[in-house]
């Protein structure tokens, strides 16, 4: 008995304490964001943003979360129910399950596996699915409209991320993040982190991270002047909650996949003695919250993209420069010598 | 035990939703069970070891394939009260065709061969220190890499064919060129004008003032 216990339901007791320990901070962590998303977009445009609910307004998230809880959920009578109601669901819980992998310091992942970058992408795809089903089954055609440009857009991005992240990989020599972290620790410091080697992808990875999120300037799934508020039109009360918090920690998720691409993950930008002193997790936070601070900015300060514009940039703009890229890393790499990995 | 468990639960969750597909009424429910079991796949795949090949089975399947996929099923507007009509009259040949099929797949299980290069392979099997993702890279670019590269031709073949198929040049419609409007300089599009009180612009490049 005491065999079973230890080799069985005490690890699953850990796993199950280390994911809801990781869901608490995340939680919390997105309505800080959220309230910082509205403070930094106040800021812009000189006006004060949320300062009623606590000092500041620092309870605002929450007094939002009660509200939504304790509104009554309409269910449009048109609609396909189970899909209706799995929606939001479904894009809650893929937001939340990116992170099981991602690791906010050396070992401090719930699941440190292989191939943790081509999981954070399967789950980034697969959160197309909740717009997708949010769309069909309201039965309302400014939700549908909605769910088919953002399926037409996330899939456009989706490819210039990929080649991205091939590129990372490329120089890294492996599909674990971990792995990729480690490879940025160089005696440079932020200077040897990916951000400036690969420069130019950087950028492509934010811009195109925007357009899969579905932030502005690429924000026409919700474009409130055409469509009123896109796929979620149909929807209140806690549903558009869920809808809500999976846009955030998807964010948020893009954010942390940037900081362990191409910022050096939870590494101290100064390699030297009283920056290494400080934890990991705390220079990872402060880099997910630079991207997120960049994030905010980009949508308080740029318009909304036209939607053919929005077409042309991915598939004509950053396809064919990631491409390009691809094979310019791949061969600087083969013939400068520096190639990772055995295969020489 | 619990690998046991989980082969269970992803395996009963694929064969449930492969039926499920053919079963429910709603097409659009047929995908998303479609897509419940390519992830259900995807599993299995994780629970023998092969990461790599579940990640890209969700990936390319479910993240692109079956996205197209959905939208062709929301797109169409067919009437299934309709179709199912006459699905007693073509019971028989449904039946025929069900029947041929079940025996082909038969005769191919019972006259299975196994390859002779596997037992090579299964005597130097993967070395130990590699991940899956590096064994696959080793196999398909070295030994495999023709058949990889024909692999990427039909597929180039098969994209140009639909462009060439799908791709109509409209007459008069405006488009943007935004090498043209990255090009424009001030003094191509603006013309500073002293208008006189009471004369009005007169006939210039603005056009005529009736």
């Amino acid at each position: 008995m005491a065999e079973i216990f230890f080799s069985y339901i005490w690890p699953v007791i850990i796993m199950v304490a280390q994911s809801l320990l990781l869901l608490v901070i995340l939680l919390v962590a997105i309505a800080y964001v959220l309230l910082a998303d509205r403070k930094i977009w106040a800021a812009v445009q000189m006006r004060r943003g949320p300062n009623v609910v606590g000092p500041w307004g620092l309870f605002q998230s929450f007094a939002d979360l009660i509200k939504f809880v304790l509104k009554e959920p309409v269910i449009p009578s048109g609609s396909n129910k189970g899909v209706f109601l799995l929606a939001p669901l479904v894009t809650c819980v893929l937001a939340l399950a990116a992170w099981a992998v991602i690791p906010v310091n050396v070992g401090w992942a719930i699941a440190d596996i292989n191939v943790g970058v081509l999981y954070i992408f399967a789950i980034s795809s697969l959160m197309v699915y909740g717009i997708i089903m949010a769309g069909w089954a309201s039965n309302s055609k400014y939700a549908f409209l909605a769910a088919v440009r953002s399926a037409a857009q996330m899939v456009s991005y989706e490819v210039s991320i990929g080649f991205v992240i091939i590129t990372v990989l490329l120089c890294a020599g492996s599909l674990n993040l971990t792995a990729i972290v480690n490879a940025q620790d160089t005696k440079y410091g932020a200077l040897g982190w990916y951000w400036l080697p690969l420069f130019p992808m950087f950028i492509v990875f934010f811009i195109s991270a925007l357009a899969e999120t579905n932030r502005p300037p690429f924000d026409l799934v919700e474009a409130e002047s055409e469509l009123v508020a896109g796929f979620m039109v149909e929807y209140g009360s806690s549903p558009y909650m869920m809808f809500m918090l999976g846009e955030y920690v998807a964010i948020v998720t893009m954010c942390a996949m940037a900081t362990i691409m191409f910022l050096g993950g939870w590494l101290s930008p100064l390699p030297f003695a009283p920056f290494t002193w400080i934890p990991g997790v705390v220079w990872f936070s402060l880099k997910v919250l630079f991207m997120f601070f960049m994030f905010a900015m980009v949508k308080a300060i740029v318009p909304r993209y036209r939607y053919d514009q929005l077409m042309r940039l991915g598939w004509k703009v950053f396809l064919p420069l990631s491409l390009a890229m691809v094979a310019i890393v791949a061969g600087v790499l083969q013939y400068g010598g520096l190639a990772a990995g055995a295969v020489k | 035990m619990i690998a046991a468990l989980f082969f269970y639960l992803f395996a009963g969750l694929c064969v449930a939703s492969a039926f499920m597909v053919i079963a429910s009424k709603n097409p659009v429910h047929s995908v998303l069970y479609l897509i419940l079991a390519f992830v259900n796949a995807a599993g299995l795949f994780v629970m023998i070891g092969a990461e790599f090949l579940a990640m890209i089975l969700i990936v390319v399947y479910v993240g692109a394939v079956a996205v197209l996929f959905l939208f062709v099923v929301m797109m169409l507007d067919v009437d299934f009260a309709e179709l199912k009509q006459g699905a007693l009259q073509y019971l028989p040949i449904g039946l025929l065709i069900g029947g041929i099929f079940i025996a082909e797949l038969l005769l191919v299980v019972g006259a299975w061969v196994i390859g002779p290069g596997v037992p090579q392979a299964i005597v130097a099997p993967i070395p130990t220190g590699i991940s899956n993702t590096e064994a696959i890279g080793l196999v398909l670019y070295t030994k495999y890499v023709y058949f990889f590269q024909a692999a990427g031709m039909i597929l180039l073949v098969a994209m140009i064919g639909a462009i060439v198929l799908t791709l109509r040049h409209k007459e008069r419609v405006r488009r943007q060129s935004i090498a043209e409007q990255v090009a424009r300089t001030p003094a191509m599009s603006i013309e500073v004008v002293k208008v006189r009180t009471g004369q009005g612009l007169g006939s210039n490049s603005f056009g005529s003032n009736p």
